[in-house]
């Protein structure tokens, strides 16, 4: 039973993947066309950031993809890792890249908000430096995948570290709480409703959506490659050990 | 209990015997500081100011090079299968080897800080932080560093990928240990918010480290 649905689900994955693939590409064009324009032309300026609060519409939307990814990778970890399910182990490696080049966005769009807002590129502040530590969190993950040659065992260390660094999540939430901040709390998901301005909200959303969009798109798309990669590698050892066979057999040496 | 005491017991005679590597730990930690006071030069003021976060970055840095000790020689002479394979339950055995490494590692580290810290001038009421600070942070240390070692167990020189994979879980105890000794040189006594934070972090790494490292450890000799 298990054992059929874990050959079954990879197929039903590509199938599904096929299906689904176009129209999140599509979606995340259309959000991203319409969001930037927008959060450039059709969006107005703050009344004390000036024209620079529209680097908001970039990395708000990136860092909550940051712990979005690293949310997903850790609950796709502990699929994987309590019911033994390649494919949830396949996702969890993949979202790492996605998550960590998100995270790296959040830092760099937000070192060119800080710099004209705080007078500085970097303060070593408990939300900056929360959001570092999770983009080491996400090489370290990416570095033991690759140090482990055996997949199955690769996959249940590595789910092991992203459940262990989930921790770093929370604290990335409630870091502009619980410590004294240069970074402005949060002001869209609010007990009592967000405090910015709906001409604001309508750009933000459709980048949040378009950044959805391109994730679930490029998820999508890595995890299919990384299916035919392994696949690949299945038939290369499979040729291999044939070849073996053919030159320590004798007559099948001969007629070849 | 007697089993885990036994286990503590060992590693601690392995750790201090010919080429257990315990005190290579403290001689790298005082050349970290004496690497740190070449950089910086002779100035005596700046120098007050930063020994506290230069003696708390030498001490994680010196355990972290020797995280790589905790179960590799297990490993490489099977009693790790062993020990896995009898172990009634392996996270407290996991934490005894944890609780082993912090004696022969984060112990002498502390012992040698009083010193280390008159070479940087550390200022008199840093002292009792520093040292507070420590003894509490550097458990943890063990404690998370034993987990990442686990989970590197199986692969041939794994030291760097060790520390890749555990400074980012070091960093609160880190940011806690060097704030108690920077809020302790200023002279006030304000550091206890900053202990009372380390504990937490140290007592949070004792409650999940092991478990993490039992499953690691599993995950790797199957």
């Amino acid at each position: 039973m298990a054992s059929i649905s874990e050959l079954a689900n990879p197929q039903r994955f590509e199938g599904l993947a096929q299906a689904v693939s176009p129209y999140a590409v599509g979606v995340a064009f259309i959000t991203l066309v319409a969001g930037l324009y927008y959060a450039l032309f059709n969006s107005p300026a703050d009344y004390q950031q000036g024209e620079s609060v529209r680097i908001m519409y970039v990395h708000v939307p990136a860092a909550w993809m940051a712990m979005f990814c690293y949310s997903s990778m850790a609950i796709a970890s502990a699929v994987g890792f309590i019911w033994k399910h390649p494919l949830a182990d396949v996702a969890a490696k993949e979202t790492a890249p996605i998550g960590a080049g998100f995270t790296f966005l959040a830092l760099f769009t937000g070192a060119f908000w800080g710099k004209p807002m705080w007078g500085a590129w970097w303060v070593w502040d408990a939300r900056l430096t929360s959001v570092l530590i999770l983009l080491f969190l996400y090489l370290g993950y990416m570095a033991l995948w690759q140090a482990i040659p055996d997949k199955i065992r690769a996959a249940r260390l590595a789910a092991i570290l992203a459940i262990v660094g989930f921790v770093n999540v929370p604290i990335i939430k409630f870091s502009v709480d619980w410590w004294n901040s240069l970074h402005q709390p949060a002001s869209i998901l609010r007990a009592d409703g967000p405090t910015i301005d709906g001409s604001m909200l309508t750009p933000l959303f459709l980048m949040i959506a378009a950044y959805m969009a391109l994730f679930t798109a490029m998820l999508l798309q890595s995890m299919r490659n990384e299916l035919v990669a392994r696949r690949v590698a299945r038939l290369d050892m499979a040729a291999d050990a044939a070849t073996s066979t053919l030159v320590e057999t004798p007559s099948a040496a001969s007629q070849s | 209990m007697s089993a885990l005491a036994a286990i503590i017991w060992r590693d601690v005679r392995l750790a201090f015997r010919a080429g257990g590597g315990a005190l290579q730990a403290v001689a790298f930690f005082a050349l970290v500081v004496v690497l740190f006071s070449l950089a910086v030069g002779p100035d005596i003021a700046l120098m007050r100011k930063i020994a506290g976060p230069v003696l708390w970055t030498a001490a994680l840095l010196a355990t972290l090079i020797s995280l790589d000790q905790i179960w590799r020689a297990d490993r490489e002479d099977g009693s790790l299968d062993i020990i896995v394979e009898t172990s009634d339950a392996l996270p407290l055995t996991a934490a005894a080897k944890a609780a082993a490494h912090w004696f022969s590692t984060g112990l002498p580290l502390i012992i040698a800080t009083p010193i280390l810290g008159v070479i940087l001038n550390l200022p008199a009421s840093a002292y009792v932080p520093v040292l507070m600070s420590l003894a509490i942070g550097t458990p943890g240390l063990s404690l998370i560093g034993a987990f990442a070692s686990a989970l590197a167990v199986s692969l041939p020189r794994a030291n760097l990928l060790i520390s890749i994979i555990v400074a980012p879980l070091y960093a609160p105890i880190l940011i806690f240990g060097a704030g108690a000794s920077i809020a302790g040189a200023a002279g006030a006594a304000q550091y206890a918010p900053n202990l009372m934070l380390l504990g937490a972090a140290t007592l949070f790494a004792a409650l999940f480290s092991p478990i993490a490292s039992a499953a690691a450890l599993r995950s790797n000799l199957d």
